[in-house]
């Protein structure tokens, strides 16, 4: 008789979950629910708050796409990935789009069969130590301890790094970024290796953030972006365009402040052509022609999204860098809207 | 006239399948033999269909490319720079040894605590209780983090070992160093080693045996011979003449002489941890998650060992005592010569099954990052290539190889201990 | 000379057994300091006791409950140890029911009392009333819809399958025999669940929408994740574990090797392997385009992994009939299912309990491998509780409150099992 739990739950189950289809913007907008897979918890990036609210830079791209092709920004379904169930959860279509600093690398692109969309961050992988110990430079770190954040790039690269170098050194894998942590301030490891961000935003957690330093070398490049499924170019390009909105946006000076005003129409027909005042873009993708205009409202362009997460005005504390756009001598480089 | 016929012969009808229980079994177990083919052959069209979407064939060709990852614990030479199948066999030897060193712990606690629980002494039998409640009512992963958080929180890091007044210092006369990084113990060193012996050349199994320890053992074991020789001598002598012979002291010669003899023309000599740089170099280095690990494994088991014995000993009836304490044996003696033997019986099974649960545990490592199967196998390598199926399925029947070989010996130990009944 | 000899007419009244020996007293001379070793063993122990003790009540003593981040709770501290109770405040009912939505919080409270209510006509059959029993029948149908919600319409229209299933029985039963009549039972079920009922209830939810908000299981988490896998697990696990025991028992060859194959394999690798299937695979396996979120997923694995141990603790309770009830059975004409159903199971099902709990408790403890790949169960919620930067380098608190929780849950169910194997015992002496 209790067999009918696993049924009944099976129906209720097959009822919500529907079957998935060959388009995921149909079934998206079917569903009226984005899925879209984050991290487990890494500060600034994404996090539940006591509400269990999602928080987050990488949040804000699921935000600003759900807001795109839903029209609400909160019609998100949160899933969180650990580095080992990720792809999976995007390969079997658990999640129609990952937002989880995921380094684009050629093997994920073609071997793992998925599509990276863009770059939402760029990054590289730094090492963390505390000023006590005297080092300078990571060329000094020969025999260290270095606490690694396993389901990543990092191990691979500190592994070239250190033997290029022809150094020792002493790998502590670990799961979560909390338990790193823990262990490179009770002086378990000298050394805490992971994306320069997620050292800048565990820094700034620290009781003491100035008694850590940042070594000036980058080890690698870590281009974080968002990705999707091989194979379906439509999804692929909404997720690709909204992201593109977000950092276009900023470019050409749209803001949540004056993007009201801005959408009655202007003298600068990019800006018109991006906010659906011009032009069929909306429709060319599938969608209504205030798409853009939607996403960026969410949250507001890449800058505001920027300063709002991981910002200089956050504890995070992030500076621009690479982040700024190519007019101010970052890499933020959106294709034209034309 | 009436002729009599044979009965009418019995044709075979369809229905016989299922009424006649000539046929019965037959046909169930043609059914369910094709059901659960036709069940393997859906799950397998599956997997295929899908594996074909996802654009990926399963081979097991990524076991044999560079791995590119460190792994800090291991039991044989390894370098980022081997292959994925070295870097699981590295994984393999680490589950097992966390295995072995918990299992042995977990024993000798678990029957210390359930003599203790049994204890006259009522603060004793209840601290013991406190203990075995508290350990067998909480998640053994809650107890593995926990463990883990409280060698790293309070135990000194190496850094605190420098200056000229250090806040920690080594231990048992400086040699060994207690650190949030792990334990550093001495390491017997050899100044006239004779090398190792090499096998499986240079394929991804190679592995070196030392020849200083296989001297060491062949030594011990020569001892051993000596001292079993002097021994049945003694019995002789005490058979024919009544009077044993004394021969402590030259027991211990037998076994020690060569042993000494043996270690002082190898050279030996003990390797003490330093400071030096960022870390203590030399000596036995145990990381703390092996620590934490094997401590968390031994002290949660132990805690359903101690039950197990505590049944089996409640299972020896009480007549047993009575007559051993008749006997004019102290209360000590009664248990460790009396009453554990015959409460061994009872206990090995469920025992079993702890050592089995006890190794399965082990896989939660990954919780403190010890490298283990789980760690290499169906981590890092598993994230790295993206191979889940291939991955997973070898962990599977890594460990199942591995469950299936200790229930094997334990219930072919248990079968050589079992009470035999005429 | 006169004689004078003493002879008692009548008993000095008895005296009290000397101080030393009743009372506190004695009481501790027996107990804790019979001799030497002892007493030195009592008083190291209490020392030990009395530190660990008033090491704990030091830290744990401490007027941080108010506190909304641990810089706060540093603050007030002042360079004191202490706990950081602001932590537990600020997330307790988020450990406790992940991020179900608040307004709903309700459902799975009442799941679980109701849960007690449909357990007590198993659990303590003779305290209740015997018609209860229809209701622990329908709760696997109240279960879902509570904690899922939806319409209604769903798990009424899949209870209808057994409804159904049943009368085809009695029908068929009258026209052409038992073993026909189950197969038609069993085949006009899952034609019913298979190609009737999704839409059937879909347009019973057209016609009249009735029913609780749904909420998708990724929402689940925390203690109620735990519970719920637990549940559910154990519960559908049970009758699997019962044909796999019968296979285990039977003497068809090829259904005893398959059973023992299933169990053994099972048993022989870890959860948290199963729960990587959970994770990876179990999508691949299944036929493409198929769907079931994560929770879901490891749902059918943790079943899986329950019903092996619990196959076995009921060839346990099979084990430890006596052969008499078999042969008993077998001389009144009672076919396999009948013997099985009116005598054999009862009674081997009632001596497992304990054994069920135990297996229960050991699945529900487990429950916590779920937030190694990723789910947000107690110790999961606690790792992205300490990402949160207001809380990040929280450790003991934590731990020390998700421990106190499963200890509860865990200890309490024990001490049932232990009630019910000594009212067991009693009851066969």
């Amino acid at each position: 008789m209790k067999k009918s739990v696993f049924l009944g739950v099976l129906t209720v189950a097959g009822l919500a979950a529907g079957v998935a289809a060959a388009g995921t913007l149909d079934d998206v907008k079917a569903r009226g629910k984005l899925n879209c897979g984050v991290a487990t918890g890494v500060p600034g990036f994404a996090t539940p708050d006591a509400n269990g609210v999602w928080q987050g830079f990488d949040v804000a791209v699921c935000r600003a796409v759900a807001a795109a092709v839903l029209g609400d920004q909160m019609a998100v379904e949160f899933v969180p990935t650990t580095g080992k169930t990720r792809f999976t959860a995007l390969a079997s279509g658990e999640i129609d789009m990952l937002a989880r600093n995921t380094t684009w690398t050629f093997s994920r692109d073609v071997d793992l069969k998925f599509d990276f969309v863009g770059v939402n961050y760029y990054d590289g992988q730094g090492f963390m130590v505390p000023k006590s110990l005297g080092v300078g430079s990571a060329k000094e770190l020969d025999g260290a301890t270095v606490c690694i954040q396993t389901g990543t790039t990092t191990e691979l690269n500190l592994a070239d790094f250190f033997r290029v170098n022809n150094m020792s050194y002493e790998p502590v894998p670990i799961e979560t970024n909390a338990e790193a942590q823990q262990q490179y301030l009770a002086g378990a490891c000298d050394v805490y290796t992971t994306d320069a961000s997620g050292l800048a935003a565990t820094r700034a957690t620290f009781e003491d953030p100035s008694a850590h330093v940042v070594l000036p070398e980058i080890i690698s490049k870590e281009p974080l972006g968002p990705l999707v499924r091989h194979g379906d170019s439509e999804w692929g390009d909404v997720v690709r365009w909204s992201l593109n909105a977000l950092i276009a946006a900023e470019e050409y000076g749209v803001t949540s402040a004056n993007i009201d005003e801005l959408a009655k129409g202007t003298t600068n027909p990019e800006i018109n052509r991006l906010l659906g005042s011009e032009g069929t873009l909306g429709e060319m993708l599938g969608l209504s022609a205030d798409w853009a205009l939607k996403a960026i409202k969410a949250n507001g362009n890449y800058g505001e999204v920027f300063e709002k997460t991981i910002g200089t005005s956050t504890p995070i504390g992030l500076a621009r860098g690479l982040n700024a756009q190519w007019t101010e001598g970052g890499l933020l480089y959106a294709p034209p809207f034309r | 006239m009436t002729t009599l016929t044979d009965p009418p012969k019995e044709s075979f009808r369809l229905s016989m399948l299922i009424y006649d229980t000539r046929y019965r079994s037959a046909t169930i177990q043609v059914v369910a033999i094709i059901g659960f083919m036709m069940l393997f052959a859906w799950l397998i069209s599956n997997t295929a269909a899908n594996l074909h979407d996802l654009g990926k064939q399963p081979s097991f060709k990524f076991l044999g490319e560079p791995a590119g990852y460190d792994i800090n614990q291991r039991l044989i030479d390894y370098n980022s720079q081997n292959v994925h199948l070295r870097a699981a066999i590295v994984g393999l030897l680490n589950t097992v040894l966390v295995a072995v060193m918990g299992c042995v712990t977990a024993t000798i606690l678990g029957v210390i605590i359930g003599v203790l629980r049994l204890s006259k002494n009522w603060l004793i039998a209840r601290i013991m209780t406190v203990y075995v409640e508290m350990f067998r009512n909480v998640p053994v992963l809650l107890w593995i983090v926990f463990i883990m958080a409280i060698l790293i929180e309070t135990l000194p890091a190496p850094r605190e070992f420098r200056g000229a007044d250090p806040a920690a210092t080594m231990k048992l006369f400086d040699t060994v160093a207690i650190t949030n990084r792990g334990i550093y113990i001495p390491e017997p060193l050899f100044s006239s080693s004779l090398g190792n012996l090499h096998f499986f050349g240079e394929s991804s199994l190679r592995f070196d045996v030392s020849l200083d320890l296989i001297a060491f053992l062949i030594a011990l074991a020569v001892g051993l011979f000596a001292r079993h020789k002097i021994n049945a001598r003694a019995h002789r002598i005490q058979e024919t003449t009544g009077v044993r012979p004394t021969t402590w002291y030259l027991n211990l010669a037998a076994v020690f002489v060569p042993v000494i003899v043996v270690l002082a023309a190898l050279g030996f000599h003990l390797g003490y941890p330093a400071l030096k740089g960022f870390n203590f170099a030399g000596g036995i280095h145990m990381r703390n998650s092996l620590i934490a690990l094997w401590l968390a494994l031994s002290l949660y088991t132990a805690a359903f060992i101690a039950e197990n014995v505590r049944a089996g000993i409640l299972a020896i009836s009480k007549g047993q005592t009575e007559a051993a304490s008749a006997l004019g044996l102290r209360p000590n003696r009664v248990m460790s010569l009396v009453v554990l033997p015959q409460a061994l019986r009872v206990i090995i099974p469920p025992l079993i099954s702890q050592y089995l649960n006890l190794t399965k545990n082990s896989s939660l490592a990954i919780a403190v990052g010890y490298m283990d199967l789980t760690g290499t196998l169906m981590g890092i390598t598993l994230n790295q290539t993206g191979r889940e199926l291939e991955t997973v399925l070898l962990g599977m029947l890594i460990y199942l190889g591995i469950s299936l070989s200790i229930s094997g010996a334990m219930n072919w130990y248990n079968n050589s201990v079992k009470l035999v009944e005429r | 000379m006169s004689d004078i000899s003493f002879v008692r007419t009548e008993m000095l009244p008895q005296q009290e057994p000397p101080a030393t020996s009743v009372g506190v007293v004695g009481w501790m001379r027996q107990n804790l300091f019979s001799g030497w070793l002892n007493s030195a063993i009592t008083v190291i122990c209490a020392v030990f006791v009395f530190y660990i003790a008033g090491f704990l009540l030091s830290w744990a003593v401490s007027p941080t409950w108010a506190a909304t981040s641990l810089g706060e709770c540093r603050e007030i501290l002042a360079g004191h140890e202490g706990a950081c109770w602001g932590v537990i405040r600020d997330r307790w009912v988020q450990l406790l029911f992940g991020f179900y939505p608040a307004d709903q919080y309700w459902r799975p409270i009442l799941t679980f009392v109701l849960l007690a209510v449909a357990l007590a006509p198993v659990l303590f059959a003779d305290k209740v009333p015997a018609k209860l029993i229809y209701f622990s029948a329908a709760y696997p149908f109240i279960m879902p819809w509570l904690l899922w919600g939806g319409a209604i319409w769903g798990p009424l229209v899949a209870a209808a399958g057994f409804v159904l299933g049943y009368v085809v029985y009695r029908v068929v039963d009258g026209m052409a025999g038992s073993l026909a009549a189950i197969i038609a039972a069993v085949a006009a079920a899952i034609i019913w669940w298979l190609l009737l009922a999704s839409p059937l209830a879909g347009m019973l939810t057209g016609i009249a929408d009735i029913g609780l908000e749904p909420v998708a299981s990724r929402y689940f988490g925390g203690m109620m994740l735990s519970i719920t896998i637990g549940v559910v697990a154990i519960a559908c696990s049970l009758p699997i574990g019962i044909l796999l025991a019968l296979g285990r028992q039977s003497d068809l060859l090829i259904v005893k090797a398959i059973c023992v194959g299933f169990i053994e394999f099972i048993r022989g690798v870890p959860l948290i392997t199963l729960l990587f299937v959970a994770s990876t695979l179990l999508n691949i396996f299944m036929p493409p385009g198929t769907n079931f979120d994560i929770i879901m997923r490891v749902i059918i694995m943790a079943t899986l992994f329950a019903s092996a141990y619990m196959a076995e603790v009921i060839r346990g309770g099979l084990a430890a009939l006596p052969k008499g009830q078999y042969e008993g059975a077998d001389s009144l004409g009672l076919n396999y299912w009948q013997a099985q159903r009116l005598i054999i199971m009862p009674q081997a099902l009632k001596i497992s309990i304990p054994g069920i709990v135990s297996t229960f408790i050991g699945l529900f403890k487990d429950t916590t491998l779920v937030s190694v790949i990723g789910l947000l169960d107690p110790l999961g919620l606690s790792n992205a509780i300490r990402a949160d930067s207001a809380w990040n380098g929280i450790v003991w608190e934590l731990y020390g409150f998700i421990a106190l929780m499963f200890f509860v849950f865990c200890f309490s169910m024990s001490r049932y099992s232990m009630y019910l194997e000594r009212k067991l015992r009693t009851d066969h002496r």
